[in-house]
């Protein structure tokens, strides 16, 4: 039973994203689109379980001086392996993502889930944990990324169902900043009622 | 004039908060305060600059040349880290008031995705060491300058009537969304 609300934490209550407010780059950065949203959540979340897995297997092992610098070597390590796969296996998705593959490395949520959480659990609720969080933030950027490109481009999933442009807005840096704000707004406004 | 062009574009028109995304952690959770923001920024320009060097260097002349480029990630984070704690212990020394202010914002800075960021994009963007240099603190001026900005309007926003959901972040994001559109008009000086 608490292993169970371990994992659907992340997904309402303590939503990365939405409600802890962290982790805001890659949100506003790779949610051009649905699919691009998409694909950063599912490769954090792979990285944040896995590290989250190894943390809490190593946590008997790491000398609490040296913790946070050994957390980031275990998650960089799973962030190369995420970088190489990704450029094999789906190019253009790599393409478009960019600079934001490395730079899961210093993704907060991560480093904040293996500081808070699976250094001082066992393995299940830490896979756990990594998982519902991860899957929650997956969905934060689906939703945004959804979002903005029905209003930007009149299309989802690239299939367009508008004729001509959208409001092209949404598609750029501004758009990002604006949409996210109603969506936290929103939610802010559910998890009060 | 390349570097004159290089600083342009990544003050204003490709302002690493504002157009990439780079940083947006620090950017909403210091810039509650002016004071708060120019120290931040301070913070930020010594450890970029500074990081930019030594992954530039470790790069041309130990990764490249052992054949292990691949390793690039988990070597620039473990400088930015080492870089960061070495900014800690002295200003914990030099200014104990900016010490307290920047709080558990200062060890924030390694996790602070614009440094990681630019030290990864001067490789990708080819730039020889002066010009990566060059890059790197200019684009910490831009994240400064968007900060303070951002801090000045936030000050005045206290004072103002927001309707109740729409207070603390979502405002803020939607003044940065609006900020933003500001910047965009830099668009077009420089590609």
């Amino acid at each position: 039973m608490s292993n169970l609300r371990e994992f659907t934490k992340g997904f309402f209550r303590e939503n990365p994203t939405l409600v802890l407010l962290i982790g805001m780059c890659p949100t506003l950065a790779t949610t051009t689109s649905a699919i691009n949203g998409l694909g950063m959540g599912i490769a954090t979340t792979f990285v944040l379980i896995c590290s989250n897995v190894v943390i809490s297997l190593l946590s008997g092992y790491i000398p609490d001086k040296v913790r946070i610098p050994s957390f980031i070597v275990v998650i960089a390590s799973f962030v190369t392996i995420v970088d190489l796969v990704m450029n094999a296996y789906v190019p253009s998705l790599y393409e478009s993502l960019g600079i934001f593959i490395p730079l899961i490395v210093v993704n907060c949520i991560i480093l904040a889930r293996a500081e808070a959480f699976a250094s001082k659990n066992k393995v299940i609720p830490a896979f756990l944990d990594g998982a519902g969080m991860g899957l929650g933030f997956t969905m934060a950027l689906g939703i945004l990324g959804s979002v903005r490109e029905i209003l930007g481009s009149g299309a989802i999933f690239g299939f367009k169902f508008i004729k001509g442009d959208g409001i092209l807005v949404f598609i750029l840096a501004p758009g990002a900043f604006i949409a996210l704000g109603y969506l936290i707004a929103f939610i802010n406004k559910l998890r009060k009622a | 004039m390349e570097y004159i062009i290089i600083i342009i574009s990544a003050i204003l028109v490709n302002n690493i908060v504002l157009s990439q995304f780079l940083g947006v952690c620090p950017f909403l959770g210091v810039s509650n305060k002016v004071n708060t923001s120019v120290g931040m920024a301070g913070a930020v320009t010594f450890v970029m600059v500074l990081a930019t060097v030594v992954t530039y260097l470790l790069y041309t002349y130990v990764l490249v040349k052992l054949g292990i480029a691949f390793m690039q990630t988990i070597t620039y984070i473990l400088v930015i880290a080492a870089l960061v704690q070495m900014v800690e212990i002295i200003l914990k020394k030099v200014s104990q008031p900016l010490y307290q202010a920047l709080g558990i914002f200062l060890p924030l800075i390694t996790t602070n995705c614009a440094v990681l960021g630019i030290t990864l994009l001067v490789i990708k963007k080819n730039y020889n060491l002066l010009e990566g240099v060059v890059y790197s603190a200019a684009t910490a001026l831009g994240f400064g300058l968007a900060l303070i900005i951002l801090a000045g309007i936030r000050e005045q926003l206290d004072l103002v009537n927001v309707p109740k959901g729409m207070r603390g972040a979502p405002i803020s994001l939607i003044v940065a969304g609006i900020l933003a559109l500001a910047f965009m008009g830099f668009s077009g000086i420089v590609r």
